[in-house]
């Protein structure tokens, strides 16, 4: 008994750690138990049999695949958008001192620390005044303006932490400004770009609330499974969700393998 | 793109006169347009915030005064008896989303910490399997595993029937935090969401300050004989206070805002003030209510947040 207690306690942060794992993946869990589900009524919220008729027919439910690629599109652009105005802003911020610079970086800042919904209430005020018809492009819009902000954030942390002095050392070495910034800056910032677009495509991906209220009658992904909150829950929003889980988890798994054999040769 | 490709100066020593030794010779003006480049490169990008972030704000300002109807049309009439009515009136939704929004993040640091330090410290040649476990469910959208805690609290559910059999549920209906025999649609199913929700923004923070740590202060201070609590209390947990302060932020502000997990987990007596600006905003279409409301909501929240981050001694955070 003692010894049970005595390594309880010193493996108390590992138990405790593991118990804040399982909390964690126990919702991925029910979404994927649940994709094989066959429910009775509209709602997927109660296990009745199991059957893999949501997996063989994934755009059964009307709208569901138009919403997902539509949300796909809008991701893709939103991280384009994102990244190139977002590296160019931390080039400048981690590389030159200019006078504009405490009041950019709170520009940059400010995003980040105001509650999404005052953000998407005053952008959607804003569109509605001016007139402007909503859809892809006031989603658009919203998007690539959220996801600035991280965007910077990630790619500044790169490139400040980058020895100057590898460009002085290329620029010694005759290469052109061009061929510097080619060959020996930006690869050096790649990871942090790659860092801040993949968090712009799975922040705009993900957005619900931003969407919300300026999307107006364009539904993507998100706003589907909103609406089929209170519709009723098709079965195939499981098996999207799960298949989305188990593409993020294959990418990750990849990358990892990949950043391990480059290590090792 | 290819302006970038001129930064001689160093970033860290101001203006630097020695651009190095391969100059060329001189142009008309070649002073001015280096000193140009961020301009350039800003541009784009923060006219884009200015546009579509800060003007917004500005224009969500003057909504907030104005009076007038859908039909008629609103004008700015500095009607500022908005704010009153609408603090009158909703300051319940004020009250529960600071509590829920607080509670949340004093329980996602609970939770967060230990597997924080897990990761940092004991997870070995696990550590990159656990760190995709944490980041994973960010990829599943976040409103299929809301509805998830749907399944997971229901009233038949595992969870009831356990709290039910160790007789919990009455000790938490008697807090106030559940009714009756349910979970769902209770205060306690709402700050569980919130919880869950915003934890992997608590545990990253944590980690990162964690993992900066050198582990042999840890032996040092055993080697001082501290008892391991002790080490933690006095060597740890200090040094990951940035991480606390980020991770305490970035889960409370959204959390704070946020009007979905009020909505499927909760009912009609756990609405949060996300709930009501949406429904203002898009349901009852009173858009100066609805702006007078987000602009107490972020005067609030960036008051609070300033306070603490100067209680904190963390300033340099940004």
């Amino acid at each position: 008994m003692t010894a049970l207690t005595r390594w309880i306690r010193r493996n108390l942060v590992v138990i405790a750690g593991l118990g804040t794992l399982a909390y964690l993946t126990l919702p991925n869990v029910v979404v994927l138990v649940f994709s094989f589900n066959k429910p009775n009524g509209r709602f997927n919220y109660e296990w009745q049999r199991f059957s893999t008729d949501a997996w063989t027919d994934p755009c059964g439910v009307a709208d569901l695949c138009g919403s997902l690629s539509l949300s796909l599109k809008i991701a893709v652009w939103a991280t384009i958008g994102a990244t190139v105005l977002g590296t160019m802003i931390s080039f400048a911020l981690a590389r030159y001192r200019f006078r504009a610079r405490p009041a950019v970086n709170s520009l940059i800042f400010l995003p980040m620390a105001m509650p999404e919904v005052v953000m998407a209430a005053s952008l959607a005020t804003l569109f509605l005044n001016m007139g402007v018809d909503f859809g892809f492009w006031t989603i658009l819009i919203a998007h690539i303006m959220f996801c600035l902000s991280f965007v910077v954030t990630a790619v500044k942390a790169r490139v400040m932490s980058m020895d100057p002095r590898l460009e002085q050392a290329a620029q010694d070495l005759y290469a052109s400004p061009a061929q510097t910034f080619l060959r020996v800056t930006l690869p050096i910032a790649a990871p942090g770009i790659a860092a801040g677009a993949l968090l712009s495509f799975a922040l705009s991906f993900d957005d619900f609330i931003i969407t919300n209220f300026n999307a107006g009658s364009t539904v993507t992904f998100p706003m589907f499974v909103w609406g089929s909150a209170q519709r009723g829950t098709p079965v195939q929003i499981n098996v999207i969700g799960t298949a989305m889980f188990a593409v993020a988890v294959l990418c990750v798994l990849v990358g990892q393998l990949a950043g391990a054999r480059r290590k090792r040769s | 793109m290819s302006v970038t490709a001129t930064p001689e100066a160093a970033p860290d020593d101001g203006p630097a006169p020695d651009a190095g030794p391969v100059q060329k010779p001189p142009l008309i003006k070649p002073a001015v347009r280096k000193r140009l480049v961020p301009y350039w490169l800003l541009l784009p990008g923060i006219l884009w915030l200015l546009i579509f972030f800060a003007a917004p704000l500005i224009y969500q300002a003057s909504t907030s005064v104005q009076t007038g109807s859908l039909e008629e049309g609103f004008k700015v009439t500095w009607h500022f008896q908005t704010y009153w009515d609408a603090l009158t009136e909703y300051y319940p939704h004020f009250l529960r989303s600071v509590l829920y929004a607080a509670t949340a993040t004093v329980l996602c640091l609970l939770l967060g910490y230990p597997l924080a330090y897990l990761i940092a410290f004991r997870a070995g040649r696990w550590r990159n399997l656990v760190m995709i476990l944490v980041i994973a469910p960010f990829f599943t959208s976040f409103l299929i595993r809301t509805l998830a805690w749907k399944t997971i609290l229901a009233d038949s559910g595992p969870v009831v029937g356990a709290l039910n059999s160790l007789h919990l549920l009455d000790v938490t209906s008697y807090l106030g935090i559940t009714e009756g025999q349910r979970v769902l649609a209770t205060p306690l199913a709402v700050v569980c969401g919130l919880t869950y929700n915003f934890l992997p923004f608590m545990i990253l923070p944590l980690y990162t300050s964690l993992e900066r740590i050198d582990p042999r202060l840890h032996e040092a201070a055993g080697d001082l004989y501290a008892r391991p609590i002790t080490t933690f209390r006095r060597v740890t947990f200090p040094l990951s206070m940035p991480g606390v302060v980020a991770g305490t932020l970035l889960t409370f502000i959204p959390a704070a805002g946020d009007y979905i997990n009020a909505e499927l987990l909760g009912s009609t007596d756990q609405k949060m003030i996300g709930n009501v600006i949406q429904s203002q905003f898009l349901r009852v279409l009173d858009y100066p209510t609805a702006a007078a409301l987000s602009f107490i909501l972020m005067a609030a929240i960036l008051t609070m947040v300033t306070v603490y981050i100067r209680k904190s001694g963390t300033e340099d955070l940004v």
